[in-house]
């Protein structure tokens, strides 16, 4: 047992730092910084320059692309990128379809989609959950029938974050409608968002941002080559999917991100005629969340590396859904938190109308920003099995009940 | 960064578990609180063969050479039993402030008296107005020739009563709050002019209140630098406070696997109470609540040696307000859980949640160190 970081640990972290410093460009930091989430842009820009330095496709072997750092590594990168604030990678990318792609895709798939998926030449989104199937996502209904060499698909997806950027979309159809058990009739495809018959429409999430959306599916046609292991096997590859490494889930150091963020706001604020800092209730509030922001990020490096130490094999560690519940639990809390700080300047839209009306403000462009980062992330506790599937998972995993 | 225990500690857990397996029970411990001394000598020597009284001494002192990870095993083993006798006291407490301020001469008489368990030692610093203050001691040690004369009392110190050996902190300079001006003496328990009252704690453990009149103690019996015993009486909590939140763990540990049983037997409307979703989350926070908890033990373990004040200052506050809020909340869910039988003297779950009530309470509570923690905001 040692549960320090090692000298080379502790190099590592400084050496990803100044990287971080050195190349994320102004002005996206600038409006990351002012707590606003990246665009599209920003975020396709960050990937590329980390994929050029070889750090993008985090956990894929080498010869993929990966940058063959330990899972330790990989969680010191996360919170980094995280707390510069810099734009995340994209997880349907790196996290999602790369790993699944390895694991199962075929060597054309592979060679095909990997390299772009790592540079973000192509957005990939995830058609998983239905109007009728969320928590219960084998309920799923879109069908697949083969029509000679290809697939058609009909039926709809909900909730499918940036349908509305991506160029392709990783989907679970129903290839088997008699199956015996309803896991056994679903498979994995792999679409191309151009294909005729695919509408995508937008859902405006609480936040008055344009996140999430439907996407229908008519006649869609699908060529059998761009499914991904065995048919009717797709809910293995789903399963493989939601438990690959979900060490980041935490997003750790974007909650820390966001406690840094008001802490120097209540430095600017006034309570009772001083400064918000000053009172006693805000500070214990902040150093309870640094206690819990703490025994998270030791869990965390618990998971990672008896990871490590399995070389990646096994079961997911059930205490993934720890990291999941406990780490969403945090972003709500401090977004609340940055929402308390900015008092009555959270309630006003930073839109075009008060952008153009204004000087430059950058107060209340950073209070409006932490409240659609407070609205946004109730999702958090939703998505990725909302945080009641979780306690399930825990629930049977580890009590056996 | 390595969490997994090595080959060794492995081994240890190992013979700790398989002994206390043996020897503690519930219905033996129960014999056990009986005994006058409020625990089992007999057990005690057992600690004494398997080493574990010398576990975090050097070799030259008859020690194991362990640190605080083996200690940290240990005290998640003892939470797991409810273990009675006085290992924190004299081995964690003692053990530290001797271990760190004792002069080779004073190491060399105490730490292999402790190890083969001729040596039992309590930890005399707390007193009435200070409540959880370390620095607010007002019993004093005048000059008398070559030595000192102790006057004061000192307040519920765990294990007054059977510890051959006091350490007592007094004032030999500055006011009742100064940091310096504290200096820590080695008391003989049977010495003239100390009194020791004792009682039960919640816990089933024993405590004593000890008066101190005229208590006469030869220089040589002063531990450390005149003056300058509050850097180590805070040492001494800090390893009080990683060793209870092992020990922490460990109850929580043993709670959650008494409730989980009960709820897979316990059968109401028709069905076991587990079935019910609502019990099942509740096991799951408990659960979630038991790694956290975890977490901050491992950290508490961490930083316990880090030679930098500040981070290790802050490191143990984080690690006390979590392990604390953890204990609290893991004991009240078993309680809960268990419904009526969690009530009785006669069922395990409530002693637990006794002694996490008792260690919360150790060393300053999780309000204390988030006060503290507030105070460090910017």
């Amino acid at each position: 047992m040692d549960l320090r970081f090692t000298p080379e640990e502790l190099a590592f972290r400084e050496e990803v730092r100044a990287f971080i410093r050195d190349n994320l460009p102004a002005d996206t930091r600038e409006r990351m910084k002012l707590g606003h989430p990246p665009r599209k842009e920003d975020t396709v820009r960050w990937q590329r320059i980390l994929n050029a330095k070889g750090w993008a496709a985090l956990s894929w072997p080498k010869e993929w692309g990966g940058p063959g750092w330990t899972a330790i590594q990989r969680m010191i990168f996360l919170e980094e990128n995280l707390m510069a604030p810099a734009p995340e990678l994209l997880s349907f990318n790196i996290t999602m379809l790369g790993p699944v792609l390895l694991q199962f895709g075929t060597d054309e798939q592979k060679q095909r989609f990997l390299p772009r998926a790592a540079n973000l030449d192509d957005w990939w989104c995830q058609g998983f959950s239905e109007p009728g199937a969320g928590s219960d996502l084998a309920s799923l209904k879109t069908a697949a029938k083969l029509d000679g060499d290809h697939y058609v698909v009909n039926g709809s997806k909900i909730w499918t974050s940036t349908a509305h950027n991506a160029d392709w979309c990783f989907l679970l159809v129903r290839t088997d409608p008699n199956a015996r058990k309803r896991q056994e009739g679903i498979s994995f495809l792999l679409v191309d968002m151009k294909t005729p018959g695919i509408t995508v429409r937008p859902i405006i999430s609480i936040d008055a941002s344009h996140h999430l959306n439907e996407v229908f599916f008519d006649d869609v046609r699908v060529p059998v080559s761009m499914r991904v292991h065995a048919e009717n096997k797709g809910w293995d590859v789903a399963k493989f999917l939601l438990g690959n490494e979900r060490t980041g889930i935490a997003r750790l150091g974007k909650s820390q991100e966001r406690v840094r963020a008001a802490v120097d706001m209540a430095r600017e604020v006034n309570f009772n005629g001083a400064p918000l800092i000053q009172d006693q209730t805000f500070r214990q509030r902040v150093a309870q969340l640094q206690v819990d922001m703490k025994a998270l990020e030791i869990t965390q490096y618990r998971v990672v590396s008896a990871y490590d130490k399995a070389k990646g094999a096994g079961k997911p560690d059930p205490l993934s859904s720890v990291l999941k519940v406990k780490g969403t639990e945090l972003l709500q809390a401090t977004t609340e938190l940055a929402v308390d700080v900015a008092g009555p300047m959270a309630t006003p839209i930073w839109a075009q109308e008060l952008a153009a009306m204004n000087e430059p403000d950058e107060m209340l462009e950073a209070s409006s920003a932490g409240t659609a980062s407070y609205l946004m992330l109730r999702a958090a506790s939703i998505y990725g099995g909302t945080n009641e599937i979780q306690k399930n998972i825990l629930t049977k995993a580890v009590l056996g009940l | 960064m390595d969490f997994e225990p090595s080959e060794d500690q492995r081994l240890l857990v190992e013979s700790v578990t398989r002994m206390l397996g043996d020897t503690y029970g519930f219905a033996q411990r129960k014999s056990y609180m009986g005994q006058a001394e409020g625990y089992a000598p007999a057990i005690w020597s057992q600690f004494a063969e398997l080493g574990l009284l010398g576990l975090p001494f050097a070799e030259e002192y008859g020690g194991f050479g362990g640190g605080a990870q083996e200690v940290m095993l240990v005290m998640q083993a003892f939470g797991r039993a409810l273990v009675l006798e006085p290992f924190l006291s004299t081995v964690v407490l003692a053990g530290t402030a001797v271990n760190r301020a004792g002069s080779a001469q004073q190491k060399q008489a105490i730490l292999p008296a402790i190890a083969e368990g001729r040596l039992k030692m309590a930890f005399a610093h707390g007193e009435r107005q200070a409540r959880y203050d370390l620095n607010d001691v007002v019993t004093t040690a005048k000059r008398d020739g070559s030595g000192w004369v102790l006057d004061g009392s000192k307040t519920v110190v765990s294990h007054g009563e059977a510890a051959d050996k006091l350490i007592v902190s007094a004032r030999t300079g500055g006011d009742r709050h100064d940091e310096d001006g504290i200096t820590l003496f080695l008391v003989d328990a049977q010495a003239p002019g100390v009194a020791r009252r004792g009682y039960l704690s919640r816990d089933d453990t024993r405590a004593a209140d000890i008066a101190l009149s005229n208590v006469s103690v030869p220089d040589a019996d002063v531990l450390g630098e005149v003056g300058h015993g509050l850097p180590i009486v805070r040492r001494v909590v800090e390893a009080g406070i990683a060793a209870t939140a092992g020990e922490t763990v460990g109850a929580m540990e043993a709670m959650n696997e008494m409730t989980l049983e009960y709820s897979k037997t316990r059968v109401q409307f028709g069905q076991p109470i587990g079935s019910y979703q609502v019990v099942q989350h509740r096991l799951a926070d408990m659960f979630m609540t038991q790694e956290q908890g975890r977490s901050m033990a491992m950290l508490a373990t961490m930083s316990v040696d880090n030679p930098d004040d500040a981070a290790r200052t802050h490191d143990i506050a984080l690690a006390k307000v979590g392990i604390g809020q953890a204990g609290r909340y893991v004991s009240q869910s078993a309680v809960q859980m268990h419904g009526g039988i969690g009530m009785t003297e006669e069922y395990a779950v409530g002693h637990y949640f006794r002694r996490c009530m008792v260690i919360e309470r150790l060393f300053g509570d999780p309000a204390y160190y988030l006060a503290k923690l507030a105070a460090e905001v910017r």
